[in-house]
């Protein structure tokens, strides 16, 4: 029996797994895929809102203010790459301007701290590459950009290490309210919890309609993206928005913690959940949107499209709740924009929330909060970097060329507390394939050492999520294809 | 006539064959674009280059290819040959890997060395 | 170890190899050659297939073939090599001063090496499905050519069954004729332009060999698949290369190879602050290949994309020379009169950028491709007045070829100005 189940490895369900880690609790993580951080948490904007957005006094409000606050101690904590680089909302013309103003008086009631109104000039003093129509702006200091997927698979790394149990290709497939537990089933066999916290993304609905129907409807959005090259990096410094309008949040420009600059997304109701496909209409929409904030923008230097589904609901706030009927069940549903930017609050909300319902919360002694990356090479100076290779010779070994990403960083990847297993869980983990490239030099190399790490044929070894196969077959077998 | 594309060498020359005129060629840059011209329709051949299993080596697989071209139909029945071909490294350049390929007195030969792992 | 060495030659394909076996004939003796991979030979160690080294050793040769001719050629000099090794900064010394070369290996862990001269030699990477940003989901299944490439011939693996080829060119081509031995379906060859990127002889001997449609003016407008590759849709595309609607045609499959053009490595060389010239996305060279960095050189994919070994193997040696003089003393003034070369009609760019007047030998070797498929036509070479200074005949030019011509070093050498190299098509001479 589990004290807590939590449905879910993506950042949110990773913030509670750590956030009940520090308590002498048994806790188990059931995620469905192969691999964790795999839904929404790996394509988003990867962006710490200020929180000048939502309105006051909604759960979001609150917490993503309050996230933000707790984001750089607690990514300082978990080596996870993290910058406050501070937005700006750009607005364009006069009717664009009590648009700024309202999310200033929205911000300052949010309790979003050094806001200030800039002028276009001054926003193009701070950002010399804005376009020259920008008429005035909402700086944002305390915005910040984060890897997202690193950010989860730290948070569930320290998780585990301090006793959080992990189980992976372990979809909920049945729920059974046993008085005031449950019994969950799962093609690993069934777990009996006192609590179960649900943090299922994009399928939260799904699994709570496991118990019973949800008085939520997830409506997937989906949001289209860029990721353009390094050389691109340096166009803006800071988080560049556009006004929110008609058309969605806008478009925004950004920096990534990895160095590359991200521009994206538009905002499309979506009926397939998976379909996580790119359209050249939107594409072309963000091309356009983000031309208009940034005019020198190279998007031939594009590297990679990609898109996320936004698990927006009906409710315009996120579903945070207990089930009525099972008050032991705890929803984290609806965790659209700010999710991310929320995450380490929305996880000290719900465990106060399973407090209420009597979950004992006292700290353990022994819970170590601190989680060391495995090594970044290419972050290392020469000194560093020789001594790393003196100890062992694999940190010598580049295998991503494109982000100077070496063999024992890999190795290191497929042997860490949540050890990857597919060819884009290693460049999740350290980096490689991320690059101008993408993958097309180091792919077979990371294959064959996730291959001989995991003592598993090369055409066993995955792209990603189960059904992500790589090679079709051996050649030279001597046999007929069958 | 019949018009056809050498590939004798990368130039890719435009040759007309004259099948009634005892297969003369015009178009050809040099004379073994003529050659090319006439045996293209009568007796098509292709070298063939693939792969063989290699064991003990630092790769898996050598690559070959027939010494000679051979005759173009016969290209699907010599990979069948390389697929259940398997040799043991060490391995030198222009190692004779299978002799007189399908009797079409071509040897299947090693396109480079493979040194013992 | 000779450090600090006379050359440094990064990366041991083709281009390093020729460039450190000239050096090597020209005098210097402390030269060493620096290769990523554990194999010195580069990406021929991948091509097996045939075609190789006709201008060069007049007869056909596989890649492998090749590659070893020159790797022969380099075990009778003392040409050092290291091989798992990987450049990571190149620090330009000034004022004539030794170069830096930061490199790191599981052998010989980080090292900072010193010498005199520099041949980048890195070559190219293949442009990905990013690059040209087809939609689409984003499932297993889609690779560029050479990566299929490395699959199938280095470690002896399939990579699917049945293939759509993006592009024409000739990776790309080969690759479909490859599978095909191998027991898959190549369903087509889509290319976006109005003609191939590729060889003729390649069309012939890989697609129509096999019966593999090649749908020119075509692209791929979707791919769907949640986990691997299941359909892609093909479109026609107009004259503006947009697709056009209700030409869809659908092909069920589970791979995508992209060969999509290769662009020149020059992180290194941007990162050493060598002068680059964005139509070649390589570095600007002077007529002996020497960079805008005095004592640094390149050669080969990295500099521009050649379409055969043969070139490139020409063009290195040039570079090996260059360097040897250069370590030898014969260093360019600093204010050399120089002659730019500029691209005419019809012409995308010319390697070299720029000719350093009285450093023309008694030709300068120029190489250059066009922008549009042509039938017979004239290269013009044409001072800043428009006059006519030279010309070459062509049959036919394309894209998909590199062209070159020897320009007489007289020529530059009496240019008051820039010198123009454009394509003059004959009157009623239009494309096929």
């Amino acid at each position: 029996m589990y004290d807590v189940i939590i449905i879910g490895g993506g950042v949110i369900g990773a913030a509670v797994a750590r956030r009940l880690a520090r308590c002498p609790l048994k806790v188990a993580v059931l995620e469905a895929q192969n691999d964790v951080a795999n839904g929404t948490t790996k394509a988003n904007s990867a962006i710490i809102h200020a929180g000048y957005d939502p309105e006051p006094g909604t759960l979001m409000a609150r917490l993503n203010v309050e996230g933000n606050r707790m984001m750089g101690p607690l990514c300082e904590e978990l080596d996870v790459p993290f910058r406050r680089t501070g937005s700006l909302v750009l607005a364009f013309g006069a009717d664009q301007q009590p648009r700024l103003e309202e999310l200033y008086r929205r911000g300052t009631a949010n309790g979003v701290p050094g806001l200030r109104l800039l002028s276009g000039a001054e926003a193009r003093e701070l950002e010399p590459n804005l376009s020259q129509e920008v008429t005035g702006a909402l700086l944002a200091p305390s915005a910040g950009i984060v890897d997202p997927w690193g950010l989860a698979l730290a948070l569930l790394e320290n998780a585990v290490t301090n006793g959080v149990e992990l189980f992976r290709r372990c979809p909920v497939t049945a729920v059974k309210a046993d008085g005031e537990n449950f019994v969950l089933t799962t093609p690993r066999g069934d777990f009996a919890a006192r609590h179960v916290v649900n943090a299922a993304g994009v399928d939260a609905d799904k699994v709570r309609a496991l118990l019973e129907s949800p008085d939520y409807t997830v409506r997937p959005n989906r949001g289209e993206y860029y990721l353009l090259d390094k050389t691109e990096g340096n166009q803006v410094s800071r988080v560049i928005f556009q006004c929110p309008g008609p058309e969605g949040k806008g478009v925004l420009v950004a920096p990534t913690v990895h160095g590359n600059l991200l521009v994206g997304p538009n905002a499309e109701a979506v009926e397939d959940r998976r379909d996580l496909g790119n359209t050249a209409d939107a594409l072309d929409f963000v091309r356009r949107r983000a031309l208009q904030s940034v005019p020198g923008l190279n998007l031939r230097q594009n590297i990679r499209n990609f898109s996320g589904i936004r698990a927006n609901t009906d409710r315009g706030d996120f579903a945070i709740e207990t089930s009525k009927a099972h008050p032991h069940w705890l929803d984290l549903a609806g965790i659209c924009s700010p999710g991310l930017s929320s995450a380490p609050a929305i996880a000290d909300y719900a465990a106060r929330l399973l407090a209420e319902q009597g979950l004992p919360l006292e700290e353990k002694p022994d819970f170590r909060p601190r989680r060391q990356a495995v090594p970044r090479f290419r972050e290392l100076n020469a000194e560093q970097r020789a001594e790393l290779i003196q100890k062992d010779p694999r940190f010598g070994r580049v295998i991503c060329r494109c982000e100077t990403v070496t063999e024992g960083e890999i190795v290191a990847a497929l042997h860490s507390p949540v050890p990857a297993c597919s060819i884009n869980g290693i460049k999740r983990r350290c980096n490689a394939g991320m690059g101008r490239c993408q993958g097309g030099f180091c792919g077979p190399r990371v294959q064959e050492i996730i291959a001989r790490e995991l003592g598993v044929p090369m055409t066993d070894v995955l792209m990603d999520q189960d059904g992500t196969w790589v090679l079709a077959c051996e050649t030279k077998t001597g046999k007929e294809e069958g | 006539m019949k018009e056809l594309v050498c590939i004798v060498c990368p130039r890719g020359c435009r040759l007309q064959v004259d099948e009634q005129n005892g297969y003369a060629v015009t178009g050809n840059s040099c004379p073994r674009g003529a050659e090319y011209g006439k045996n293209e329709l009568q007796h098509p051949t292709r070298v063939l280059t693939t792969t063989v299993r290699v064991t003990g080596g630092v790769h898996c697989r050598l690559p070959v290819k027939t010494s000679t071209a051979i005759p173009k139909d016969l290209l699907f029945d010599a990979m069948k040959v390389a697929d259940a071909v398997c040799v043991a490294a060490p391995v030198q350049p222009g190692q004779v890997i299978v002799e007189n390929l399908l009797g079409t007195g071509a040897d299947l030969i090693a396109g480079r060395g493979i040194e013992m792992a | 170890m000779a450090n600090p060495y006379e050359l440094i030659v990064v990366g041991g394909g083709p281009a390093g190899l020729a460039a450190a076996c000239q050096a090597w004939e020209k005098g210097l003796r402390r030269i060493l050659i620096l290769e990523r991979d554990s194999e010195l030979g580069g990406i021929l160690n991948q091509c097996i297939h045939s075609g190789f080294g006709l201008q060069r050793f007049r007869e056909e040769l596989t890649g492998p073939e090749y590659a070893g001719r020159f790797i022969e050629m380099l075990a009778d000099t003392g040409v050092e090599t290291s091989l798992d090794t990987m450049v990571l900064q190149i620090v330009p010394g000034e004022k004539g001063a030794l170069h830096q070369v930061h490199a790191v290996s599981a052998r010989d862990g980080y090292r900072v090496l010193e010498t005199r001269a520099v041949v980048l030699a890195m070559g190219c990477r293949e442009r990905t499905r990013g690059a040209i940003s087809i939609p689409g989901e984003r499932p297993s299944g889609i690779f560029t050519a050479g990566a299929a490439q490395r699959y199938l011939n280095i470690e002896g693996y399939m990579v699917g069954r049945r293939v759509v080829i993006l592009g024409s060119g000739d990776i790309g081509l080969i690759m479909a004729r490859r599978m095909t031995l191998e027991g898959a379906k190549v369903l087509a060859c889509v290319e976006l332009m109005p003609y191939s990127g590729g060889l003729m002889r390649n069309i012939v001997q890989c697609l129509e060999d096999f019966d593999i449609p090649l749908y020119l003016s075509h692209t791929i407008t979707d791919i769907k698949g949640h986990n691997r590759v299941e359909q892609v849709t093909v479109s026609k595309v107009g004259p503006d290369r947009r697709p056009i609607p209700d030409t869809e045609m659908v092909f069920d499959c589970d791979t995508v190879l992209l060969s999509v053009g290769l662009i020149p490595e020059n992180e290194l060389t941007r990162a050493a602050g060598a002068r680059m010239d964005r139509r070649t996305n390589g570095a600007m060279v002077y007529e002996n290949m020497e960079t805008s960095i005095p004592g640094i050189f390149a050669c080969g994919n990295v500099v521009h994309v050649h379409d055969l070994v043969d070139y490139v193997s020409a063009e290195s040696e040039r570079a090996g020379a260059a360097a040897a003089a250069y370590v030898q003393g014969q260093r360019a003034e600093e204010n050399a009169r120089t002659v730019e070369l500029k691209n005419g009609d019809g012409v995308s760019y010319t390697v070299p950028q720029t000719v350093r007047a009285d450093a023309a030998g008694r030709t300068v070797e120029v190489f250059f491709r066009v922008n549009r498929v042509t039938g017979p036509a004239a290269i013009a070479v044409r001072d800043a007045d428009g006059n006519s200074l030279t010309g070459f005949r062509r049959a036919h030019l394309a894209p998909g070829e590199m062209e070159h011509i020897l320009l007489p070093g007289d020529l530059v050498r009496g240019a008051s100005g820039p010198v123009t190299i454009a394509i003059e098509e004959d009157k009623g001479g239009a494309a096929q």
